[in-house]
């Protein structure tokens, strides 16, 4: 297969510096090797299992600091599964079980002496349907550094994570109306902002934007262009063009069939930086993906 | 907070930091004190039932079919509550006879065939105030309108005292149970399944009849059944409707027309059994409890076990 | 044309119009329907009917001076309301110390913390515990709590006395409270959940700051329905609380007493009729209505709080 023209979709950040190295693992591709000391997350050959049904195998991949890197493929393929790792959200699901090791700063999160509670203040999380608390908007924020422990006036920081949210100036006028009463594409800056407050590293986003419409979404796209240089970011989307859009790095899953059920489990199939994966992928499923052949 | 230098990122400065509060009590103290209500309520129905049981075990063991066939009586050793029985038996039959159908009838008309006006809506508020009433106040509607005004329907010769006016009573107080617990079963029902009748020219009678009775049908049995359940321990309209508390002559046949004469039923011998000083009546009132709650639970089991395999297949 | 007996089919109104019989069998049977539905007004009518006309009789014709007296003795002409009255209200107070920590602790519990499995087995456990009939826990409360409860904590008590037919009633009241209270808490949709945990809250501050308040409306109106309940109780006054022809106004709950409810039944029990001076009969519709405004009140309060729930998810 000739090899594709190097379209440039997009001027990067400072980060385009290294070489590409070639990984070795038969399953997953990632031709950037990242700079140790800018790396947030190092996943080793991680499985994630539903009770016997193994929903994800053998992920590896690094995730570098301050950077928006996306996971994406078809749906099913487990990039929400992968997403809730690197949080310990899918400890609320009972029977999930995890093997092989997340690395935070090298620090194997699933370590018993690890408290999943700390985990989750410095990895926040963004949902697909905004899930704001029946309270005010002004509650809704300040519940977090709460929970933290902070104390005192909190004025200051509902503020400042509203105005990094794009989301102050329209609601400075009715901080204690209730946030339901808030459109989607509000709910959901509100639940970013709400994430903000707790001043966490990372911050996971699980389709943000699915449930809202085209201005709403383009909104949060510029949100998230806007806090990276603060914050790492790890977004899971459906919608390619989003990923090609926003992302430093991307991530791609599919799903293979199992021989003997009639389950599909999702595994990595190559991780790049974003233009090159979408003007030159290394795998074929990529390349069908990213050029719409399927998915 | 995390500061944005390099060298707070060190494995085991970030470990350290990741551990935090290991022990919670104040999540232990108060997931414990849940779990205290939970126990204490599960052990306080042990608890009564093991009382009743073996407060009741000496007149069981001892004379098992004497008790259950016997008569009311001042003698401790000897009452027994066939009466009662015999009492509550036909309050059941009126009970399944009135309010079952008038009550999964009101239920399909309000699922099926109400517009929703104002009129409905205060049809659905007043059935929903109903079923808040205490019993006691349906006992003084028993009383007035089957005891007083319809005495002579009722039991001419027993001042309208008569197992006809409590089954009546009883089955109106259980009346909007059944209608709620109809309403939710025919509301379950998937509209999909209506519009396929109604796609081949079926009346709306016709759709009910061949398509929502039997879907909602399981549900429509357990609430039934639990109403029943609910009717058949009730004391306080018997009170109020003049269940005989003494002694009963006559209350032993099961013929039609012993209806019109004086009666008793399980709960009311409880009741009057429970205040009476003499030693063996404690004895024969928990036997009496023993049996009256062996017919509600099962019957309530029954509900609850349908309800659930009921749920399950959906 | 096709030759034959068939005539070519007619589009027309009439002939769309279908067997006449069938369309008028349906028109009954929905008017059977709506009579079965309208019933529920003629019984609410009927209720107050009843209710009215004999308690009329007793406002206009009863001595106001007997309505202020030292205690309840309906056969001897004294009505003091308030005896009954504040017995209705200690027990109720005494039932929903006992119900609502019980009753919502449980709820709480089965819809926050208990695994699916210890949820299938204990829940039919209070269901069960829904079904025992007052006249069993009154017997339960005098033969069991009296002695090994109330006597134990105030050993001058009576064997009859309020506290123990509190504590009865409490039992009974538990498990309707828990029911309606799990019902709320369990329709807090679990994205809310989330939300809390993805920030790193812990499980009893998202159970106590988010699931809670966002249930609330629930909650109250299952603490309403348990009030509710809990005055409308008769039996198990009527067996514990000791107090038959009537009682004096006491705050005392270590001693016999009188609810609106129990006084009602010892009214009607006994003989053939319910004797007394006067208007003893009256005073027992009279306090009848009272009873059914009270439950009335209290239940359409709690309805709208339901609905508050209902609105918001």
């Amino acid at each position: 297969m000739p090899p594709q023209a190097n379209t440039r979709a997009r001027s990067v950040g400072a980060n385009t510096s290294a070489p590409p190295a070639v990984a070795t693992r038969p399953v997953a591709k990632q031709r950037m090797e990242t700079d140790p000391s800018s790396t947030v997350f190092k996943l080793e050959d991680l499985s994630v299992y539903y009770g016997s049904f193994r929903a994800v195998r053998n992920v590896s991949m690094s995730i570098p600091q301050r950077q928006i890197t996306a996971f994406i493929g078809p749906s099913g393929c487990g990039k929400t599964t992968m997403l809730r790792c690197l949080n310990r959200m899918n400890d609320l699901v009972e029977i999930a079980r995890v093997e092989g090791r997340v690395l935070y700063h090298g620090v194997d999160l699933y370590d018993e002496r690890v408290n999943p509670v700390e985990v989750r203040r410095r990895i926040g999380m963004v949902f697909q349907k905004p899930n704001p608390f029946p309270k005010s908007i002004y509650d809704n924020i300040t519940f977090g550094p709460k929970v933290a422990g902070v104390k005192g006036n909190l004025d200051e920081i509902v503020e400042r994570s509203l105005r990094r949210a794009a989301l102050w100036d329209e609601v400075k006028d009715r901080l204690k109306d209730s946030a339901m009463g808030l459109s989607g594409g509000q709910q959901q800056r509100l639940c970013i902002a709400r994430a903000l407050a707790v001043d966490p590293e990372v911050i996971l986003m699980d389709e943000p934007c699915s449930a809202l419409d085209p201005i709403a979404t383009g909104r949060i796209e510029d949100l998230m262009e806007e806090i990276k240089t603060d914050y790492t970011i790890v977004i899971v989307t459906h919608n390619m063009q989003q990923a090609a859009r926003v992302s430093d790095m991307c991530a791609f899953f599919t799903a293979e069939v199992n021989d003997h059920s009639d389950t599909r489990t999702g595994i990595l199939v190559e991780v790049d930086r974003t233009e090159t994966m979408f003007s030159n992928p290394q795998d074929e499923r990529t390349e069908s993906y990213v050029t719409g052949r399927f998915g | 907070m995390i500061g944005t230098s390099p060298a707070t990122y060190a494995p085991e400065a970030v470990r350290k930091s990741l551990q935090g509060r290991q022990r919670d009590i104040k999540g232990f103290a108060f997931r414990a004190g849940l779990l205290a209500a939970l126990l204490v309520t599960v052990a306080l129905l042990a608890v009564l039932i093991s009382d009743v049981v073996s407060g009741g075990w000496s007149v069981l063991s001892t004379r098992p079919i004497d008790f259950l066939t016997g008569s009311l009586s001042s003698s401790a050793a000897t009452a027994g509550i066939g009466q009662g029985l015999r009492g509550t038996f036909f309050i059941a039959v009126f009970v399944v006879l009135v309010a079952f159908p008038v009550g999964v009838g009101a239920a399909i008309y309000l699922e099926e065939y109400a517009p929703h006006t104002r009129f409905t809506r205060l049809i659905d508020v007043n059935i929903r105030n109903l079923a808040g009433v205490p019993s006691v106040v349906y006992g003084i509607l028993g009383f007035a309108i089957f005891v007083k005004a319809l005495g002579a329907f009722t039991g001419p010769n027993a001042n309208g005292r008569t197992v006809i006016s409590a089954g009546l009573t009883l089955a109106i107080l259980v009346l909007p149970i059944v209608i709620i617990t109809s309403a939710e079963a025919v509301r379950a029902v998937p509209d999909s399944l209506r519009e396929a009748g109604f796609g081949v020219g079926a009346t709306r009678w016709e759709v009910i009849r061949s398509h929502v009775l039997p879907y909602a049908g399981p549900g429509i049995l357990t609430g039934t059944v639990l109403a029943l359940a609910r009717a058949l321990g009730e004391a306080a309209p018997l009170i109020l409707v003049g269940a005989t508390t003494g002694f009963l002559s006559g209350g032993d046949s099961y013929r039609l027309t012993s209806l019109q004469d004086k009666f008793t039923a399980m709960p009311m011998i409880i009741y009057n059994w429970a205040g009476r000083p003499q030693p063996g009546f404690k004895a024969a009132t928990a036997a009496a409890i023993v049996i009256l709650l062996a017919v509600v639970l099962m019957a309530n089991a029954t509900a609850i076990l349908l309800r659930n395999r009921y749920e399950k297949r959906r | 044309m096709v030759q034959g007996s068939a005539e070519p089919p007619v589009f027309d109104a009439e002939s769309l119009q279908g067997a006449r019989g069938r369309f008028r069998k349906e028109a009954a049977i929905r008017r059977v329907f709506f009579a079965a539905a309208a019933t529920s007004i003629v019984v609410s009518v009927l209720i107050i009917l009843s209710l009215l006309g004999e308690t009329w009789t007793f406002v206009t014709q009863v001595d106001y001076s007997s309505l202020w007296t030292d205690g309840w003795f309906p056969r001897r002409g004294m009505y003091d309301v308030k005896t009954i009255l504040v017995g209705s209200i200690l027990v109720t107070v005494v039932a929903m110390f006992v119900a609502g920590p019980l009753g919502m602790g449980a709820a709480a519990y089965l819809s926050e913390y208990a695994k699916p499995r210890v949820r299938r087995t204990l829940k039919p456990i209070l269901e069960i515990l829904a079904g025992i009939p007052s006249v069993v826990l009154g017997f339960f409360a005098l033969t069991w709590i009296s002695p090994e409860i109330v006597q134990r904590l105030n050993s001058e008590s009576s064997l009859f006395n309020l506290m123990a037919a509190g504590i009865g009633v409490g039992i009974l009241t538990t498990p309707l409270v828990a029911s309606i209270a799990e019902d709320a808490m369990r329709s807090v949709p679990h994205a809310l959940r989330e939300a809390s945990y993805g920030m790193g809250a812990r499980k009893v501050t998202t159970s106590t700051k988010v699931v809670i308040p966002a249930a609330v409306s629930g909650l109250v109106a299952a603490f309403i329905i348990g009030i509710s309940r809990a005055i409308g109780e008769t039996m198990v006054v009527a067996i514990a609380a000791g107090a038959t022809g009537g009682s004096l106004f006491s705050l005392n709950l270590f001693e016999p007493g009188q609810t609106m409810t129990a006084a009602m039944a010892s009214m009607a029990a006994g003989t053939d009729a319910v004797k007394g001076a006067g208007l003893t009969f009256q005073s027992l519709f009279f306090v009848g209505l009272l009873l059914f405004l009270i439950t009335l009140l209290l239940n359409v309060s709690a309805d709208r709080f339901v609905r508050r729930v209902r609105q918001k998810y």
